[in-house]
């Protein structure tokens, strides 16, 4: 592995300067607002995205809170209504969309390609400020009436009810272009930003995660901007679009909104298959196995992810027809994503496995998300879906892909990048009970779900029958204990950048590119653009790990003095 | 079992009473099954459940053993895997192929589970099912209509069904069956019960305040008592006072979902003392309540909307007779 402190570095003067990062460059507030740096745009991302998963959770606490006995808890059943809408939307457009790719992808994705940047960095900044604006017209939605839909936004329901609908779809159409607008500047960047060297097949399966993402960012949301527009033009100008008192068809919503959502699924969780990608042969000390197949079963997946949106409508009336070619189309996504899961664990085996909080997050979305995949097939069942469509079985499924993966795979990011990011490490016993208390947790909520709906149990309902009460007692107690894995998660990374031990450049033994800088990177990330010669997953024989500095470190330089 | 053994840890919060309720089910996870058309659901279900529970045991089962196995000592021993290879393309089409010749068996199990749910024999009793917010009214072939759904054993029965105002859906999950109710145009399902009994009916798609009280009963009668049932319901309402009428109409058709009879405002106003009051509208005039004002709700409900009040009632148009307007309007007369 070539080392960016062989030859040329006695000339570079700023190597000397050790504290000069991209947090030191610039000072104030305004370097802050107006910077074009993709590490600062991600790390306001990556604040922003965190403070909107708060609110979300908050939201998600409550709305448990108030299903521990049947009836009344501590909300009346319209607030009860808006409370789940909120968190659905938070969490979906908010959080786990721009989770990954905006704030994680931002920081890490042009070091992995030894870039200086992003292809387009003001469109990066732009994309920021309208993911703002987005997220201010939701809220407003919050202040002036809450928005009680679901964050499906049905219609005829979405086009009739007396609360605040248009700001929060108003909300969700901007912050769409916001999505455009990163998933445009990756698949510029990786076209066009490669270093020498690294072919297609050279690239991290993170950045062809990223890559993937970007394709159906680019080619799916503009349809949920234009279905929210004509919403709100049903609604404020009563032209019969969706609602059938006025001439409309409400099915028709129900096709526009999942023709985006679907592939919108795939824009939540093909991220977190790339970070799972990274973290697993790095801390198993091994060559990805199967590295092709994963890279090109992510594009599989972006490109089947379009043509599956009628599995959300088998009792909605639509032809057999229909239904049969989008469950035949759905049981296809299961084979790329099997190869994934088969992949990973092949990846360990015979590896040298270390258990840190990175790895651990990386096996808790193997456990999470192998139960998810495993219950997405019961829904792809076109008789066994009708029984269960809409009930908490649902529910269950997509919070074990979404919380469990998406937002798994996004916490174990934040852990192995985070010394990257922010040049601290974080108390590492700390983040193994975290991680501890977040899968538990996660299991102990969206576990009895699966029971509940199987059982009959319909999703969505603010009053249920007695005999779900202990069920749903169970759930709400994992929900505190996810509270409270992610509250101590803040803790602790919060105490880090007060006082945190210095990161060294490579506390995992990573080949990847973005760990062969200084941590954090200086403002042009590399000294001298680093050259490519191998795969991402080989060499970790040439790395060791000193002791002294906590990291590893190229053999070369070591065996030099 | 496990469902005993974690007892509710409040019971607090207020309760309706008559609450629908599921009969004892024989296996842990599915409601019993009812219908000719449950077992082949069931079947695929719990195959999917071992087949599922069998990948869990070996792909997590692995991940855990290859943890301990593999376990690196610290990051100070500096080990490193053994040279091993980084792909196998006979294990790559292993692991793609097996799995597809089991999903395409699910696939046809699934297309043809559906499809039997989705073609109701030609022979089969027809019921309509009309949802509005938030409330269930079945229709029965002679005309009656009533709020809970009853139907004989051992014969198929398809339910029309549509919508008045937004999405609902009729969900019977004894016998696994499920449609949307969509507003404009009619669905369809069909089910033949083959136990008697009491089952609850849900509405499964979002619509509102009460979504969660839009429930309903279905009661399966053995031979002869469907239409004793019917018989029944229909000699109840002729000849009946009109006060009496009314009250069994606000019963059954959906009015005690909005208003209350004992002077507490609902998601509507409460019908006590509410006739000869003056009450003020949402679009700045006001007016007594009279007979004419009541008539005119009832048919045009979104009309005169009294302050404070969400225009959410749906239009009784074509629903109700003018002996049963009348016997509403007694009703709240009445209710002084």
């Amino acid at each position: 592995m070539a080392s960016p402190s062989t030859t040329a570095d006695a000339a570079i003067p700023r190597e000397t300067s050790a504290d000069e990062s991209y947090l030191t460059h610039d000072k104030g507030i305004l370097s802050w607002i107006f910077t074009l740096d993709h590490k600062r745009i991600g790390v306001m991302y990556l604040c922003s995205v965190l403070s909107a998963f708060a609110l979300g959770g908050l939201f998600a606490l409550l709305v448990r809170t108030e299903l521990l006995t049947p009836g009344r808890t501590i909300m009346d059943a319209d607030t009860y209504n808006q409370m789940f809408t909120l968190h659905g939307a938070i969490m979906v457009f908010l959080v786990i969309i721009p989770g990954i790719p905006a704030a994680l992808g931002n920081i890490i994705m042009p070091l992995q390609l030894g870039a200086k940047d992003v292809a387009f960095p003001r469109m990066n900044l732009a994309s920021y400020y309208l993911w703002v604006i987005g997220a201010c017209f939701m809220l407003s939605s919050l202040v002036i009436n809450a928005v009680d839909t679901g964050w499906t936004f049905y219609a005829p329901y979405s086009t009739t009810t007396q609360t605040a609908v248009v700001p929060a779809a108003f909300g969700a159409f901007i912050l769409g272009f916001s999505s455009i607008f990163t998933g445009l500047n990756f698949i510029v960047t990786i076209h066009k930003m490669r270093p020498p060297g690294m072919s297609w097949f050279r690239m991290p399966l993170f950045v062809w995660a990223l890559y993937a993402t970007a394709l159906i960012q680019v080619l799916a949301t503009p349809v949920i901007g234009i279905t929210l527009l004509m919403m709100i033009v049903e609604r404020t100008l009563h032209i019969g679009i969706f609602d059938p008192a006025l001439g409309g068809d409400p099915v028709l919503f129900q096709h526009f909104f999942w023709f985006y959502s679907h592939p919108a699924v795939y824009i939540m969780i093909v991220p977190a298959f790339g970070v799972v990608s990274e973290i697993i042969p790095v801390f198993s000390r091994k060559r990805m196995f199967g590295y092709k197949f994963i890279a090109v079963s992510s594009l599989a997946i972006a490109f089947l992810g379009f043509l599956v949106w009628g599995h959300h409508m088998f009792t909605s009336g639509q032809s057999v027809l229909a239904g049969t070619i989008f469950s035949a189309i759905t049981f296809l996504i299961a084979i790329p994503t099997a190869i994934k899961v088969f992949n990973w664990i092949s990846t360990m085996y015979k590896g040298v496995i270390h258990l840190e909080t990175p790895m651990l997050y990386a096996l808790a979305f193997l456990w999470v998300f192998t139960i998810g995949g495993l219950t997405g097939i019961f829904l792809a069942v076109m008789s066994v879906d009708v029984h269960l469509h809409d009930t908490y079985f649902v529910v269950a499924h997509f919070h074990y892909v979404m919380m469990g993966g998406a937002i798994t795979a996004l916490m174990g990011g934040i852990h192995y990048w985070w010394s990257k990011a922010f040049g601290r490490m974080y108390e590492e016993k700390y983040g193994r009970i975290a991680a501890a208390l977040v899968f538990i947790g996660l299991n102990v909520t969206f576990f009895p779900q699966f029971i509940l709906g199987t059982r009959g149990m319909p999703r969505r309902y603010y009053n249920y029958l007695p005999e779900f009460q202990s069920l749903h007692q169970l759930s709400t107690i994992g929900a505190y204990i996810l509270g409270l894995g992610f509250l101590m998660t803040a803790a602790y990374l919060y105490a880090s950048l007060k006082n945190g031990k210095k990161a060294p450049a490579n506390p995992w033994g990573g080949s990847t590119l973005e760990w062969q800088t200084t941590s954090p990177p200086p403002y042009y990330n590399f000294h001298n653009a680093p050259p490519v010669t191998q795969g991402p997953y080989d060499g970790y024989e040439d790395l060791e790990f000193d002791e002294k500095m906590g990291g590893y470190v190229a053999k070369a330089t070591k065996a030099t003095p | 079992m496990i469902h005993a053994m974690i007892r509710p840890l409040l019971t607090v919060g207020e309760q309706s009473k008559d609450l629908p309720k599921f009969p004892e089910s024989q296996t842990f996870w599915m409601p019993s099954d009812a219908s000719v058309t449950t077992r082949n659901v069931d079947w695929v279900y719990y195959f999917m459940y071992w087949m599922s529970a069998v990948s869990c045991v070996l792909i997590l089962g692995a991940m855990i053993y290859f943890c301990v196995k593999y376990k690196a000592k610290s990051r100070a021993a500096n080990e490193h895997a053994a040279k091993s290879s980084d792909h196998s393309t006979v294990l790559e089409i292993t692991w793609s192929v097996l799995p597809l010749f089991v999903v395409i068996a699910l696939f046809v199990w699934g297309f043809k589970g559906y499809v039997d749910l989705r073609t109701p024999p030609k022979d089969s009793i027809e019921i309509h099912a009309t949802a509005q917010k938030w409330k269930w009214l079945f229709t029965y072939p002679g005309g009656l209509v009533d709020d809970s759904l009853h139907v004989p054993a051992d014969r198929p029965v398809r339910m029309v069904i549509n919508s008045v105002d937004v999405l609902h859906a009729l969900y019977i999950p004894n016998f696994r069956v499920k449609m949307d109710a969509v507003p404009g145009r009619y669905t369809d399902l069909w089910f033949q019960a083959t136990n008697t009994g009491d089952y609850p009916v849900f509405c499964a798609e979002y619509c509102g305040t009460s979504h969660s009280n839009m429930l309903s009963h279905v009661t399966v009668h053995p031979p002869g008592g469907y239409e004793a049932w019917i018989d029944e319901q229909q000699k109840k309402t002729l000849d009946m006072p009109p006060e009496e009428l009314g009250k069994l109409l606000y019963e059954k058709q959906g009015c005690s979902t909005c208003h209350t009879t004992d002077g507490t405002p609902k998601i509507g106003p409460t019908w006590k003392g509410l006739f000869g009051k003056t009450e003020s509208f949402a679009d700045g005039t006001s007016g007594k309540v009279d007979e004419n004002y009541i008539r005119q709700s009832v048919l045009e409900p979104t009309a005169k909307v009294v302050q404070g009040f969400a225009p959410s009632m749906p239009t009784y148009q074509g629903k109700l007779k003018d002996a049963e307007i009348n016997g509403i309007i007694e009703y709240i007369k009445s209710l002084k």
